[in-house]
């Protein structure tokens, strides 16, 4: 009972998700994967583009997201997201024409270094997802 | 007096524009749902994240290396206006009182001597200041085509004006929108997004000491082009919950108005007719007196 937290993904449009029975919670921090536990400090990062995964008493669940910020705070996790997707839900066209967009930004002659980090982070996990 | 015929097809007239108004009452009633749904669903976003930028604003320590975003470009000489406005008409005072207030403060910027640029966002608001301030809308957005208010519209205006600000084409940003309060009520809206006014709310400073990573700068830069794409999306979303409950107040007057007239008529109608047969009858009773 006492090393759940909880989370709350919201992005524009909506509360994306709200959970309270959450174990640990892995997300792709832009220095690197961030696993959080219970009674994680506080802390502030922001998202590339990757994988979240929650481990929660439910089950596991896994989310695709392009960019976001997290925030944890008296345990409970936040996430803002412009763009997330459940990986189950996820059909195999939209996952090519996302890996299409993602080529397409990464091969573009003026992409600064930064946006061309963030553009091929995205085409290896949307690869890696198929 | 206008012959019963001309009366008739008046009424009948009448009849057909108050269903026309009926039917955009119930459309834009039916819409008005939708939109609070959607802005109360699109509060919890901006909330966070102006929460979070406050905490991290209040941590940094050095106000000279903060991005621009945040501590404006040290000037205040060119100021660039954003302003939201619907794309159909028909919605009573809405475009006009976001117009309004605009234009008050174009003049008081005028007076002041600082340069102006506008981009409009919406065809409606376009139409009513190009004619005044034509040479000042540096851009004219539209989203016509897109069904419901959606976050990509909001981050492509975002874009512009993030982009126009890197250019060090303006130092102060504004945006211009309806807050919806109620469907009778819809308050014009002034806001400043570029820099950011991070003075608003001190009453949590609680000193929350926060881990970074990576430092708050670099958080802050990333955060900060959000936060306008954020702020224009919740504008987005008042303003699209504001035009259809202005509509829809607009479209019930329309409704009793067109009721009013179609008894007003009707009384004249039958009026005249009665006047027609009293007249037809006297005709007779003399002719037959005078045999």
């Amino acid at each position: 009972m006492s090393d759940e937290f909880k989370i709350e993904i919201v992005n524009p449009e909506k509360s994306f998700l709200s959970k309270e029975d959450v174990n640990e919670v892995v997300v792709p921090a832009f220095e690197g994967e961030m696993g959080i536990l219970k009674d994680h400090i506080t802390i502030i990062s922001f998202l590339k583009p990757g994988i979240i995964t929650i481990q929660a008493k439910s089950g596991e669940e896994k989310y695709y997201v392009e960019d976001g910020i997290i925030e944890f705070k008296n345990n409970t996790l936040s996430i803002l997201t412009s763009y997330i997707l459940n990986l189950k839900d996820i059909e195999k066209n939209k996952l090519q024409e996302l890996l299409k967009n993602a080529e397409e930004e990464s091969n573009k002659p003026e992409i600064s270094d930064q946006l061309k980090y963030l553009a091929d982070q995205k085409v290896e996990t949307i690869k890696s997802i198929n | 007096m206008a012959s019963l015929d001309d009366l008739k097809k008046r009424i009948t007239s009448v009849k057909s524009t108050q269903k026309i108004t009926k039917a955009m009452k119930m459309v834009a009633a039916a819409k008005l749902k939708r939109a609070q749904d959607s802005a109360e669903k699109g509060r919890p976003y901006s909330e966070k994240m102006n929460n979070i930028i406050l905490n991290l604003s209040s941590g940094i320590s050095d106000k000279e290396t903060a991005p621009k975003l945040l501590s404006g470009s040290g000037k205040e000489q060119v100021h660039l206006c954003v302003v939201l406005t619907s794309d159909r008409g028909l919605c009573g005072g809405f475009n006009s009182n976001i117009i309004k207030k605009a234009k008050s403060y174009f003049a008081k910027l005028n007076k002041e001597g600082k340069e102006l640029k506008i981009i409009t966002v919406g065809s409606k608001g376009n139409d009513q200041l190009k004619r005044v301030y034509g040479n000042k809308i540096i851009e004219n957005i539209s989203f016509k085509n897109s069904k419901n208010t959606n976050y990509f519209d909001a981050e492509k205006v975002g874009k512009i004006i993030i982009e126009k600000f890197q250019k060090e084409e303006f130092d102060i940003c504004t945006i211009f929108y309806n807050q919806f309060k109620n469907v009778i009520t819809q308050i014009p809206q002034a806001q400043q997004i570029i820099p950011l006014n991070t003075k608003s709310d001190d009453q949590n400073n609680s000193e929350d000491s926060y881990e970074f990573e990576p430092d708050e700068d670099e958080i802050l830069s990333n955060l900060l082009p959000k936060n306008i794409s954020t702020q224009i999306f919740k504008a987005m979303l008042e303003n699209s919950a504001s035009e259809q409950g202005a509509r829809m107040s607009a479209m019930d007057n329309a409704t009793r108005n067109a009721g009013e007239m179609v008894d007003k008529l009707t009384i004249e109608y039958n009026r005249s007719r009665q006047a027609a047969i009293t007249k037809e009858l006297i005709e007779i009773i003399s002719g037959a007196e005078s045999l």
